[in-house]
């Protein structure tokens, strides 16, 4: 309700002069005495009246005339001589001064101010003290402070039964608040008394949420719209997707329809760039990756199925655990699956089949998390079983750079938004490992262990600055990272680029001379066959087929073993061709598989060799 | 006695000393290098400043106390060492090589 009071003035009475006139005087008011309201009060007495009894004085201020001062230095000619000494005369002075010196004090005092005066001097001839000296010299910005990471809070499931933290969301705004989706995610652990709710935290309360989200089936992944800082997106662990406004409340505002959801809890949820701001899509394990747009969630706009046979068919879809998206590139956008391989697709072509467009293998287990470089596009950052990769987006055959096999599970990483070279990896023994690749690449630059239990999920803030990482007992702690980690080095860039640039080029190399010695392989076999057919030579048998290649394994051991005087590389070339020849002719064999993977050890090994081998 | 001149004397000889003066309290220079005009001026003036720098140090701070006094010019570095009774001034013209 708004309350209005209009002032008005006529237009020609502004700027108008006072007009001012005289009146005559006005008796308004004339109280006359009443004695009968003297009722009220007593007389007093005594009355304490003070008095003062001094002289009374009044207070002037004078400006005196100016009086100038001046000042001069005198100059002696003569010290201060004692009465009884003529200072002209060579004999007193002479003599005095005599006396003087054989006084003690004067010995004692010349000894120990003579000693003072020496360091002086021998310091004046030594070096030039007043001198500026490495003023040609930087000074060096990076502190020497070791890399560190100091949590601020922890912010713990307020539930009983606890769930794990399995997705975060940073609200787009200041990130001041954090959205956390609980749920619990092992197969048929869901108890009775096990709350769906999943909650809001303002980072300065760590005691009770700012709000909670009452979903119909508990959250797996949950994210804020970075257009809209009110709305949020979640997938649920039944398939369906709900979102929420903060302004309405706890309920979700809509909810898909069960029978247009996903069939399998939805693992990732993203925002896509849109004009209206209201387009998501969302990723599951049962193969599907479907695009909503909020304002109708009774069915979503379009489908895509990770059949990498692209025939679109649903039983053989590989299950999608991460999704990847990049603002910068909207057509594009890259799926993670629960069998190891990176999907690739391009949202605008026309058919399904053209909608996958490659596949990234390496990895031996579920890809938790997929992100492409914020300063690199072109690589992107995997995290599955107990590595993380970075890919770069030419090479489809293997990662660029990989970190070593950890001890324990990687469950989720991501890249710093301020220094292209960082990235953060959380382990399912609760550590949190922050990898600096241009620093080091055997080990993480730091690894700080948050808390004892498994940790599920992390997200960097925008600043790069701080990060939360969730656990699998519900404990979201934030963390503040040194200064050192989230400001961009200098020549950093530059540097990155050099080394991603590198590291592409080797693989590209490796790539190369796999593909040349594929070709090889095949005319020889073409080769062989024929000789085959004129031999009239049927299938093998699996026995014969194995004596025969041991005996031709041993005879080319053999022969090597000989020729191993000879020089290392002409060996080393001759095992790769009779290695990858045992491939081709006989393709079904286990062994030959091996051997392939002994070739790539073999290439792979050290990147500068690759070359001459 | 033969301490007193053992150590001027060594003053004296290190290398860029111009001059070392001993006066008293009273400006009375006790041991000169220099001629006397230029040393009383010395001994005058210096006098002077070193109460000037005593008095600035107590003042920030009364428990502490000038030991030592230091002027560098374009020409020679002036060093005073004041003391209750007697100062010690010295004049060197410092090397200006640069040491490295």
């Amino acid at each position: 309700m708004e309350i209005v009071y209009v002032y008005t003035k006529k237009r020609n009475e502004f700027g108008r002069q006072c007009n001012f006139s005289d009146r005559s005087a006005e008796l308004h008011v004339d109280i006359l005495p009443d004695p009968s309201l003297a009722v009220n009060f007593i007389e007093r007495d005594p009355c304490d009246v003070p008095i003062q009894c001094t002289q009374e004085m009044s207070e002037h201020e004078v400006n005196t005339e100016r009086f100038e001062s001046d000042t001069r230095g005198i100059n002696h000619v003569e010290g201060g001589w004692p009465k009884d000494v003529n200072p002209h005369e060579m004999e007193q002075t002479i003599r005095f001064r005599k006396k003087v010196e054989k006084d003690e004090n004067y010995i004692s005092t010349v000894m120990q101010l003579g000693n003072n005066m020496e360091h002086c001097i021998k310091q004046n001839n030594a070096i030039d003290i007043y001198r500026e000296y490495f003023e040609e010299e930087e000074v060096v910005e990076e502190s020497e402070v070791q890399p560190s990471a100091k949590t601020i809070n922890v912010f713990r499931d307020p539930n009983e039964v606890k769930r794990t933290a399995s997705s975060l969301s940073w609200h787009p705004d200041g990130s001041r608040k954090l959205a956390v989706a609980y749920s619990s995610l092992e197969f048929q652990k869901v108890s009775k008394d096990m709350s769906l709710n999943s909650y809001i935290w303002d980072i300065e309360n760590p005691n009770k949420p700012e709000m909670t989200l009452k979903p119909v089936s508990p959250l797996v992944c949950l994210e804020y719209n970075p257009k809209d800082c009110h709305i949020l997106v979640g997938g649920s662990y039944n398939g369906q997707i709900a979102y929420w406004d903060t302004r309405k409340g706890s309920q979700p505002v809509e909810m898909s329809t069960i029978e247009h959801s996903h069939r399998d809890p939805v693992y990732r949820v993203i925002w896509l760039q849109s004009k209206t701001g209201t387009d998501t899509f969302s990723a599951s394990t049962d193969g599907q990756v479907l695009w909503w747009d909020i304002r109708k969630m009774s069915e979503p706009t379009e489908r895509l199925i990770l059949d990498p046979n692209k025939k679109g068919n649903l039983d053989n879809a590989l299950g999608a655990i991460s999704l990847e998206f990049e603002t910068t590139m909207p057509t594009k956008f890259m799926v993670g699956t629960e069998q190891g391989l990176v999907v690739s697709c391009n949202r605008k072509a026309k058919t399904p089949a053209e909608k996958i467009v490659c596949m990234y293998s390496g990895h031996h287990g579920p890809i938790y998390a997929l992100q492409r470089n914020p300063f690199f596009p072109k690589n992107f950052l995997t995290v599955a079983d107990w590595t993380a990769r970075i890919w770069s987006e030419d090479i489809k055959e293997s990662s660029i750079m990989w970190t070593k096999y950890h001890t324990a599970y990687l469950s989720d990483g991501s890249w710093s938004p301020v220094r292209p070279s960082v990235f953060f990896t959380i382990k399912m023994d609760g550590t949190l490992d922050v990898w600096d690749f241009l620093f080091k690449q055997n080990d993480p630059t730091l690894s700080v262990k948050v808390c004892d239990e498994a940790l599920n999920s992390l997200r960097v803030q925008d600043n790069g600055h701080f990060l939360a990482c969730g656990s699998q007992l519900g404990t979201v702690t934030l963390l503040e990272i040194s200064s050192g980690l989230c400001t961009l080095q200098k020549n950093e860039k530059a540097l990155a680029t050099a080394m991603f640039e590198r590291e592409t080029k080797r693989e590209k190399i490796l790539e190369a001379r796999h593909r040349e010695m594929r070709l090889k392989e095949r005319s020889r076999s073409e080769q062989s066959k024929e000789e085959d057919t004129k031999e009239g030579d049927g299938e093998e048998s699996p026995e014969e087929l194995i004596t025969r290649i041991e005996k031709d394994f041993y005879e080319i051991v053999e022969a090597e073993l000989k020729k191993r005087d000879k020089g290392e590389e002409k060996k080393v070339r001759l095992i790769l061709n009779s290695f990858t020849g045992l491939r081709v002719v006989r393709g079904s064999l286990r062994v030959v598989k091996g051997s392939s993977k002994i070739v790539k050890g073999f290439t792979n090994k050290g990147g500068g060799p690759d070359s001459t081998l | 006695m033969a301490e007193v001149e053992e150590t001027l004397k060594r003053i004296q000889t290190h290398k860029g000393v111009i001059g070392t003066i001993v006066v008293n309290a009273e400006g009375i220079p006790i041991r000169t290098t220099l001629d006397n005009s230029a040393t009383v001026q010395y001994a005058g003036l210096l006098h002077q400043l070193t109460m000037k720098a005593r008095s600035t140090v107590r003042d920030i701070d009364p428990q502490n106390d000038l030991t030592f006094l230091r002027i560098r010019s374009k020409k020679h570095e002036i060093m005073a060492a004041p003391d209750k009774e007697y100062m010690l001034i010295v004049i060197q013209n410092p090397s200006e090589q640069p040491q490295d």
